[in-house]
């Protein structure tokens, strides 16, 4: 076979083998307990994959062929391990093996119960991350120590460390009763959006491609979770601006000055999907559903002028009722001043509670903004500098404000009497 | 599952207290842990002001009054609860009179098969 036939091989195997990863680690981990014995025996099993398959061709049930190496695996391992605990374990797989006699179905409830664990409140948010990412996600410990600026060994000691509190701590591997399923789920919810965001603010963005495929299997797990699905839209529309969301440079392009027929207009019409379907839970919407919504209206405006304020005014409304907090109050104030003039901005970002956003530079850098649009030089300029004296070096934020007060020393401006 | 539960003084905590009509007392919520077989034991402390801190260093027996740590917060009490799993832990530390104007620390206790 040749390099490129090779390569075409293993791309469809390892495409094949991401989609079941996830559903046959937390089956594993379901049937032992043991979250290293199961990740390893997959893991070994998808390497054996990339080796028989392109040999042998596909088996006729990939996931079939993966589980039943992954789970031989683990039973070798385990009988050599001669613990109580270890024939336990061992019998566990053999009951499994008996009651699905080999034709595992993939495990849906099983993905659900490792997505739930990882994001477990008793684990630090950090640690619920880097897990989510590591078993659920699949992502390797170097990656995920590279997205976070950690070193690898740091990364793979916090990864070991909440792997020993679940089992220490007894945290449950299961989907949480319903009398704690709301509360549990917003904080997965959270988590996802936290790895969205992390990538999502940078231009190597994999991160937020990974949250993109955890929040569609979220939804495709929890079907009626209206706020899960009102996540997944959120995250749709901000990612069918990816292509625009930085200039030929790699700095930050600002929403009106991006291409909209650039916009990947699939991307944002499965986004308007997702949030017609979540509106059919009847619910009053939650922070996401708002937030997607917010979205959908830049998402669906045709020019940045065409932008239906008034509307996006009356939703930050409804997520400040919602989920007070002074930066959705800050980026509310902006919207007033897209509506109702930039005096008016200038107004309602005076009256926020500014100590609580002491050190966020988006407050001064939305006053310098709308003072730039007033003609107000000076004070722009003065703001401008308040704003990148709050951001860190080299960050895409801190290129975008210097490039507003170089435009700002090269046009003349005169102030609006 | 064994978890020992410390039932810790917050000044901070106390002062954001937000009394409720569903508010265990201590008795209740003894009662109501005992009764389901949760709790193998508890005890109230005396305050910090009757602690000692005892150490040895170059085989002297160190004595000193008051608390191990310089903290705002201290240990009142303890129980130690048996539990299938940290949820149903967390659950009755909530439901705990303390857990409003305080604090619970769950601690799962050392196994031998670790």
């Amino acid at each position: 076979m040749t390099a490129a036939a090779d390569r075409a091989t293993a791309d469809v195997i390892t495409s094949a083998v991401a989609a079941e990863r996830a559903g046959m680690v937390a089956t594993l981990i379901r049937l032992t307990g043991d979250w290293d014995l199961a990740e390893d025996c997959v893991q070994d099993a998808i390497e054996r994959a990339l080796v028989r398959w392109p040999q042998e061709g596909m088996p006729r049930s990939p996931v079939g062929w993966l589980t039943t190496v992954a789970r031989n695996r683990a039973l070798d391992v385990l009988r050599r391990r001669r613990t109580e605990r270890a024939t336990l374990q061992q019998r566990a797989i053999l009951d499994e093996i008996g009651s699905d006699g080999g034709q595992p179905a993939g495990g849906s409830d099983d993905r659900l119960r490792l997505i739930f664990t990882c994001c477990h409140p008793a684990l630090a948010l950090d640690s619920r991350v880097a897990l989510t990412l590591k078993t659920v996600a699949g992502l390797s410990t170097g990656q995920i120590a590279r997205a976070f600026l950690v070193s690898e060994p740091a990364m793979s000691q916090r990864l070991l460390r909440t792997k020993q509190k679940i089992s220490h701590a007894a945290i449950p591997y299961r989907v949480p009763p319903d009398e704690l399923l709301a509360e549990r789920t917003d904080g997965v919810l959270a988590v996802l959006y936290l790895i969205f965001n992390a990538g999502y603010g940078q231009p190597e963005d994999h991160l937020a491609v990974e949250a993109l495929r955890l929040a569609r299997l979220l939804v495709d797990l929890m079907p009626e979770d209206d706020e899960a699905r009102g996540l997944l839209a959120l995250i749709t529309f901000q990612m069918a601006r990816r292509p625009t969301r930085f200039d030929a440079r790699g700095d930050l392009a600002p929403m009106e000055e991006q291409d909209r027929s650039r916009w990947d207009a699939a991307l944002i019409e499965q986004g308007v999907w997702q949030l017609r379907r979540a509106g059919r839970s009847g619910r009053r919407p939650g922070a996401y559903r708002l937030q997607a919504r917010i979205a959908a209206c830049h998402a669906m405006a045709a020019t940045a002028a065409a932008t239906d304020w008034d509307a996006i005014v009356t939703l930050y409304d409804a997520l400040l009722a919602v989920q007070p907090s002074p930066v959705i109050a800050l980026n509310r104030a902006i919207a007033v001043g897209f509506r109702n003039g930039y005096q008016g901005g200038l107004a309602e970002l005076d009256a926020l509670d500014t100590a609580a956003l002491a050190g966020y530079y988006l407050l001064p850098a939305a006053r310098a903004d709308l003072l730039r649009r007033l003609g107000r030089g000076d004070e722009a300029r003065q703001a401008y500098y308040a704003a990148l004296c709050l951001t860190s070096d080299g960050q895409p934020e801190q290129r975008l404000l210097q490039r507003r007060l170089t435009e700002l020393d090269f046009c003349q401006i005169t102030p609006a009497e | 599952m064994r978890y020992m539960m410390f039932v810790v003084v917050d000044p901070a905590a106390a002062a954001e207290a937000e009394p409720s009509e569903n508010d265990l007392t201590t008795d209740e919520w003894v009662a109501d842990v005992d009764s389901r077989g949760k709790r193998i034991m508890g005890e109230v402390l005396r305050p910090v002001s009757d602690a000692t801190t005892v150490r040895v260093s170059h085989g002297k027996v160190l004595v000193t009054d008051g608390p191990f740590t310089e903290s705002k917060e201290w240990i009142a009490g303890f129980d130690i609860l048996e539990c299938d799993d940290l949820d149903e832990a967390i659950a009755i530390a909530a439901r705990h009179p303390m857990a409003n104007g305080g604090k619970l620390e769950l601690r799962p206790f050392w196994t031998e098969e670790d």
